[in-house]
């Protein structure tokens, strides 16, 4: 790109920053980043990051997105935003220059929402690029030691990628100590003060069992192994505690996907609407926003959904209608100061929650399809009966929702140091072959039994995986 | 709010690292591996046999997925629809046909993918573990084969395709080196004087280089695969399907040792004829077996056209071992025959699994046949074609081990 048009970004860039102070937004120092086609891809790869440790995935990845890419079947972003602090983001050096003030907008939105949503409090956004500098530096160390190597580091990341996800949800709540759960655990088993205690048989007492690890159930399975397995080396406890961290930081986008798109489509709308754009940087600018924003039938699109919430928070705030006047009475603040609130201490599961009506549901005809047979067949509509369940179904699979929840309960199941694993089933199964699969992974990092109970068709399983490999018994 | 620091395009490739391509080659062999663990499914399942070596085939890769706890098929999922969608309406297709349905990302389905390989990478990554024989070539069957181009030194004329740029532009510098050596050392620069500009030193006509490229004339021998089945009536399709898979790799293998390579189909059951490859998998015939049938009209045909002295012939024949008794005499003569004039002669047995130990088998009969190019095995199921298929070929190996340890002496 010639010098020339740079100087033209950043005149836009002063006039969208300019805007966006004046609607409020709160912003890290930002920087773009103009790059090609072929660099927007490697990124990608890399979630976005300058600098990550090697694994095979990424590879896989990148050949994936430049296939699709190559083949026409999906376009690029135009736009690749990080949080960190400063911002980073890509700008792809092909786009028009109706999609570079588009995508600069729409990149102060994501900003704004990662330095004030509360999911994005633990990240440490200062040092993202850093650490996760150091976390690369480390892997390739491993690597080129030469009682380690490519091979191993390479197997202990593949177990570890696979139960990255398997966390702790909610990083905004300290996690107690095991000494802390230990003491919790005896205050709960004590008896209750009773004022009649001299009347009252003397209840009987059972006492907890302190020498249970963890003392609490433990959702942090890659830390608790790299706390609780002596077996491994500090440089695999290493490996597994990186790629935890790694996890913590994507966890809140995971969490915030819809609200995060919708915010920044709602902001960039706003934004270039009120800088008077010439006519035809914006009738190309309307139609760029109708591609980005538009429904996908069948599917979910989380910009159009998390817009039309936006847009309803707003409008019930500032002009609601005479039946939800009825039902809920004048709301206090404007709808602006809603959003933003909304802004700084929702979730995507809480956004929906409070916030998508039925009507508005019934408006995006929302749906829930289950599989039969060989066909996804739509069960249930958002009509009167039954928008709660389609509601919930949607819940359920927004943002972590969509992880089932696995927590170790033993890790001295039957005296033998058997990992002993619960599944809070809420309803949906396991997929049996990608938890075998899995199970063997967690095994090779605990080097012992891991045993899952979970349910299978109702029933009640215990899955193993062993020296033996995989067993499946039906429990009662 | 400070201003936003744009970061300009840069231009050159060094400042740009293409950092994934580590990772992609780490990816490509675990593909690679994953399709050759899967080889024996795939050499079964497709119909490639005499295919052009730049056919694609789809391949499903297995070992490079990356295994989660994931929700299965009962898990509900929220789409958005046109409007007016009613309850029970089809929405989507499963996931059977490895077709994702375009649905939620978190259906593992989506990451069940298949890579396309063409049949001769296929070829190349099954035989590439394989330590393969060298198969015995005689000196009297190589005839011309003018195929191959071969560089031969540089040319001051050619073609642009052909220029060798480093050594134009060495030649250059060379030029120039010789005429400032002619010239003899500059006079220094006088006191002030502005700097001279510096001479252009464009290139001549005379520094241009080409490869020169020959066209190599080289003894090529030339190779006859005749693949043999038995299609009487107690053939059936899995029969013919295993027979298929086995034929398939011999031609393949082959393939891999010479240039160019014929085929000839022979059908028999009483009677034999030579026929086209998809008569040959695909009509059923009916009637009685007579095994010396094929034989003989495989030694008419290589009388006629593949002479020994010109051609290398592979023989292999498939058949369920349910031969006539009257014919067991004629068949083993004219099997020695056939060994006598071919270079590698098979017999594989097909006896779908069960079958084998109440139905006749001629395996019996051709252990008197001790000739050292004559090779059987038993196929039982399609798992068995590629370690059968490997095993054929190991007995030639350790018959060329042998006469590699009796030669040096």
């Amino acid at each position: 790109m010639p010098d020339f048009e740079i100087a033209e970004l950043e005149r836009w860039d002063e006039r969208i920053r300019e805007k966006a102070d004046a609607f409020g937004l709160d912003v890290y120092q930002q920087e773009f980043e103009i790059c090609d086609h072929n660099d927007m891809i490697g990124y990608m790869a890399y979630s976005g990051m300058p600098s990550h440790y090697p694994h095979w995935s990424y590879g896989k990845s990148y050949e994936k997105l430049k296939t699709l890419y190559d083949y026409g079947v999906s376009g690029l972003p135009y736009e690749m935003v990080i949080n960190s602090s400063p911002a980073l983001a890509y700008l792809m050096r092909d786009n028009s220059l109706c999609l570079h003030i588009l995508t600069i907008a729409h990149v102060y939105g994501h900003n704004d929402f990662f330095k004030n949503n509360y999911n994005f409090r633990q990240t440490r956004a200062e040092f993202t690029l850093g650490s996760f500098k150091a976390h690369a530096q480390r892997v390739r160390s491993y690597i080129e030691d030469p009682s380690i190597g490519y091979e191993r580091v390479e197997s202990i990341l593949d177990a570890a990628h696979a139960l990255s996800l398997e966390m702790r949800r909610n990083r905004a709540v300290r996690k107690l100590t095991q000494a802390e759960e230990r003491e919790r655990l005896f205050a709960a088993a004590q008896p209750r003060p009773d004022p009649f205690y001299k009347i009252h048989r003397p209840p009987e007492y059972h006492p907890p069992d302190l020498r249970r690890v963890p003392a609490a159930p433990e959702e942090d399975l890659l830390l608790f192994i790299a706390e609780h397995n002596p077996y491994l080396a500090d440089w695999e406890r290493d490996l597994l505690t990186i790629v935890h961290e790694e996890s913590c930081y994507f966890l809140p986008q995971i969490e915030t996907k819809i609200m995060n798109e919708g915010w920044a489509s709602y902001w960039h709308r706003e934004i270039l609407n009120s800088l008077e754009l010439p006519s035809e940087l914006h009738l190309e600018f309307l139609v760029r926003h109708n591609q980005v924003v538009r429904p996908h039938p069948g599917g979910l699109n989380p910009y159009h959904l998390g817009l039309k919430v936006w847009d309803e928070i707003k409008r019930t705030h500032d002009e609601p209608t005479d039946e939800e006047l009825r039902e809920r009475g004048p709301r206090s603040g404007s709808g602006r100061d809603a959003m933003f609130d909304a802004r700084s201490a929702d979730r995507d599961a809480s956004f929906l929650r409070r916030h998508l009506s039925e009507s508005l549901m019934r408006e995006l005809d929302l749906f829930q399809y289950e599989q039969r047979n060989e066909d996804y067949v739509v069960t249930k509509v958002a009509d009167r009966e039954s928008w709660r369940d389609v509601k919930e179904t949607l819940l359920k699979s927004v943002g972590t929702g969509t992880i089932p929840v696995i927590k170790i309960t033993d890790a001295d199941y039957s005296g033998n140091r058997t990992l002993y694993l619960v599944h809070d089933h809420d309803g949906r199964d396991l997929l049996l072959e990608y938890a075998e699969r899995t199970l063997q992974h967690l095994h090779r990092l605990w080097g012992r039994e891991v045993a899952l109970e979970t349910f299978i068709n109702a029933k009640k399983t215990l899955l193993t995986y062993s020296d033996q490999g995989f067993a499946n018994k039906a429990l009662k | 709010m400070p201003g936003a620091i744009f970061r300009p395009f840069r231009h050159s490739e060094a400042e740009r690292s293409d950092r994934s391509a580590g990772d992609r080659l780490r990816h490509r062999q675990k593909v690679r591996e994953s399709i050759r663990e899967n080889i024996a499914d795939i050499v079964a399942e497709e119909s490639i046999i005499g295919k052009s070596r730049d056919k694609i085939i789809k391949v499903p890769i297995r070992g490079v997925r990356e295994y989660r706890f994931v929700y299965g098929d009962n898990a509900p999922g929220v789409g958005q629809g046109e409007g007016e969608t009613e309850p029970g309406q089809v929405v989507g297709k499963g996931q059977q046909e490895g077709q994702g349905a375009d649905k939620a990302g978190d259906k593992p389905g989506q990451d069940f993918y298949e890579t396309d390989v063409t049949l001769e990478e296929l070829v190349e990554i099954m035989f590439e573990d394989l330590e393969l024989p060298d198969l015995e070539r005689r000196a009297l069957r190589k005839i011309p084969a003018e195929r191959m181009f071969k560089r031969k030194g540089y040319r001051q004329v050619g073609i642009r395709i052909r220029l060798d740029k480093r050594r134009t532009a060495r030649e250059r510098v060379r030029r120039i080196l010789a005429t400032k050596r002619g010239r003899g050392p500059a006079p220094p620069p006088e006191e002030g004087a502005p700097e001279p500009e510096k001479r252009r030193q464009p290139f001549h006509t005379e520094d241009l280089t080409y490869r020169h490229v020959v066209t190599d004339v080289r003894n090529e021998s030339n190779a006859v695969v005749m693949c043999i089945m038995d299609t009487s009536g107690s053939m059936d399709t899995m029969k013919k399907y295993l027979a298929r898979s086995y034929f398939f790799l011999l031609y393949q293998f082959i393939s891999t040792k010479y240039r160019s390579v014929e085929l000839v189909f022979i059908a028999h059951h009483t009677e034999a004829r030579e026929v086209t490859e998809d008569e040959f998998f695909h009509k059923a015939e009916s009637g009685g077996t007579f095994i010396s049938s094929g034989y003989v009209k495989a030694l008419e045909i290589i009388e006629e056209r593949y002479h020994p002295s010109l051609w290398n012939v592979y023989v292999f024949h498939c058949s369920d071992g349910d031969n006539f008794d009257s014919d067991n005499p004629a068949a083993l003569r004219t099997a020695r025959q056939l060994a006598d004039v071919a270079n590698l002669f098979g017999y594989g047995e097909i006896k779908p699994l069960g079958s084998r130990y109440y139905e006749s088998s001629m395996l019996n009969l051709f252990r008197r046949l001790d000739a050292d190019n004559f090779q059987t095995v038993v196929i039982e199921r399609k798992e068995d074609i590629w370690p059968s298929f490997r095993a054929f070929l190991s007995k030639d190996r350790a018959k060329v081990a042998d006469a590699g340890a009796a030669a040096p002496a």
